[in-house]
């Protein structure tokens, strides 16, 4: 087998102790529920049959060990139960929204991307200037504004006041907008920091300085040669904040009303359909190993010094 | 910078910590015929939908979201140094062992077991706290190990090991110390990653349960008088985001200033 095929392969098996740790805590979950889950979920009013009754449909009067393998076999085949407030198939529900949150995450990246590659190259090249001081000061404002207050603040002024864009729903470009932006900024905020730390340590390099000796122009050194080589490390960085982006994702997702997995994850738990918040949980979390392991494969796939760690 | 995080840090826990002789008003008294108004000589940042002078409740909130910064930080920390400081001086399976239990917990988006812990625990403080000390722990047990890592083999710890020092003294008197700089920078970012995850729990109404003030249950409430009332949720806002600042300059000042290498 070549090193590339072995790295790959080696990283993959290394991925399936996290996933069965993974879903072994998302099993758990549904245990964690102080009393009775049946109870919990039909609530105080609910007669002992029925609470029999759902107790059985939830697997929950089979031995531990018994639901355990059940939920592991029934999760590797794409079956998650069924919702306790609809009937319909978790997998089917949530099906339905992930294309409205790859939608969002996608967006928020992009824009993350955007804001934070000039401010950090203008913040890096400019370096100990003021506009290096007020580019990095805006990235602590965007790291500390929550983004369920900057939500609120955001429709505050576009949708009340000038009556731009809509205040929540899905189905245009413009509904993507604000969610968009309240979701990204922070993710901005942390990517131009990192903009500017790894091309500050590029433009350090004897390669750069050599490029200038040849007559490369300023820009150029910086925007053809330096940022390309400091934009490695930044995928990795851009694939570890997707978890922070499918989190936030939650919360933009319901100040929006924004129809995603994580407004569903959200009105389960008000539900107390467990269930269903098991499906999420464990696919938002199955979603970012996947993320990560897809980053460490490109990043190794690279650059072979990876591969010999 | 760094001064400025101080600052804000040092004059928000003294408005917190006296709070009772600060505030102007009850928290909990209720004007309902003037509910929603906004700021005036009387109630500086206005008034709630149930008439509740906001400033007020924005000062007890600070008491609730300091108190879950500083037990979530205080038990992370503890836990994170000990788990840390034994994977990384022992080594072997027990390293392992903790290792993949880490890799499980990080295998987790964010706030999302956290989100998940306190919506089958069901929503209170003390679930909050819990949540957020489960998630929060692997950080500081990561950082400790590879500390710890580097310091058993530094010659002072050797020589202090031929000397038939025992693990514990080795631990606590020789290790660790090197361990706590980057701690306590950690520490300080820390509570800012808290206050923020409380009040976004808060936000989604998994966190402190009214009538006791949070700023993430203030800025969701609020969000119902968007057009008729936004300082109910510009206030509350303004104070976390300012606060989360605070913490957030200090740490970084902090860790300049122990490892001016390390400044971004």
């Amino acid at each position: 087998m070549t090193p590339v095929g072995r790295f790959l392969v080696r990283r993959a098996l290394l991925t399936i102790p996290v996933l069965l740790g993974v879903a072994t805590l998302v099993f758990s979950l549904m245990h964690l529920v102080p009393g009775d889950p049946a109870q919990a979920m039909l609530g105080d009013g609910a007669s002992p049959q029925d609470i029999a009754e759902l107790r059985a449909s939830l697997g929950l009067d089979r031995p531990l060990a018994s639901q355990y393998g059940a939920f592991l076999r029934q999760a590797l085949a794409g079956d998650l139960g069924r919702s306790f407030r609809t009937g319909q198939p978790v997998t089917e529900m949530i099906a339905e929204r992930v294309p409205a949150t790859a939608e969002l995450a996608l967006a928020a990246m992009t824009v993350a991307i955007l804001l934070a590659l000039p401010l950090g190259i203008i913040a890096a090249v400019r370096k100990n200037t003021l506009v290096d001081h007020a580019a990095m000061t805006f990235s602590l404002a965007g790291i500390s504004i929550p983004n369920f207050w900057l939500g609120p603040l955001l429709a505050i002024v576009f949708s009340v006041e000038f009556g731009w864009l809509p205040v929540s729903g899905r189905g245009t470009v413009a509904h993507l907008v604000l969610p968009a932006v309240s979701l990204g900024l922070a993710l901005s905020a942390i990517l131009a920091r990192m903009t500017r730390a790894s091309l500050l340590e590029e433009l350090g390099e004897l390669y750069v300085r050599a490029a200038r000796a040849r007559g490369v122009s300023p820009a150029a050194a910086v925007l053809g040669h330096a940022l390309r080589n400091s934009l490695i490390p930044l995928v990795t960085i851009v694939a570890l904040q997707f978890g922070a982006v499918l989190t936030g994702a939650v919360i933009t997702e319901t100040i929006f009303a924004w129809p995603g997995i994580g407004r569903l994850l959200i009105q389960s738990i008000g539900f107390r359909d467990y269930p269903m918040v098991q499906g999420c949980i464990l696919l938002i979390a199955v979603t970012y190993v996947s993320v990560n392991l897809l980053t460490d494969v490109l990043y190794g796939v690279l650059d072979p010094r990876i591969r010999l760690e | 910078m760094m001064r400025l995080g101080l600052i804000i840090v040092v004059v928000v826990i003294g408005g917190a910590l006296f709070a009772p002789w600060l505030m102007p008003w009850d928290a909990s008294v209720q004007d309902l015929p003037n509910r929603l108004q906004g700021p005036t000589w009387q109630h500086w940042f206005g008034l709630d939908e149930l008439g509740r002078d906001i400033l007020a409740r924005v000062l007890l909130g600070a008491r609730v979201s300091l108190a879950v910064g500083v037990i979530v930080v205080g038990v992370s920390s503890l836990v994170g140094m000990i788990v840390g400081a034994v994977s990384g001086y022992y080594g072997g399976y027990l390293d392992q062992i903790i290792g993949r239990v880490m890799d499980v917990l990080m295998a987790f988006p964010g706030m999302l077991l956290a989100i998940a812990l306190v919506a089958v625990l069901g929503p209170s403080v003390t679930n909050v706290v819990l949540a957020l000390a489960v998630i929060g722990w692997v950080g500081y047990a990561r950082l400790v190990r590879g500390q710890v890592l580097r310091a058993r083999e530094f010659e002072y710890v050797v020589a202090a090991r031929a000397l038939g020092a025992g693990t514990v003294r080795l631990l606590v008197r020789h290790v660790m110390p090197t361990a706590l700089p980057p701690v306590l920078v950690q520490a300080t970012l820390g509570m800012a990653g808290a206050i923020l995850s409380e009040a976004a729990l808060s936000f989604l109404g998994l966190g402190v349960q009214p009538p006791t003030p949070s700023w993430g249950a203030m800025i969701n409430g609020g969000r119902v008088h968007l057009l008729d009332a936004p300082h109910l949720t510009i206030v509350p806002g303004l104070f976390l985001a300012v606060v989360v600042l605070g913490f957030n300059f200090l740490g970084d000042g902090l860790r300049d200033a122990i490892d001016p290498k390390k400044g971004v």
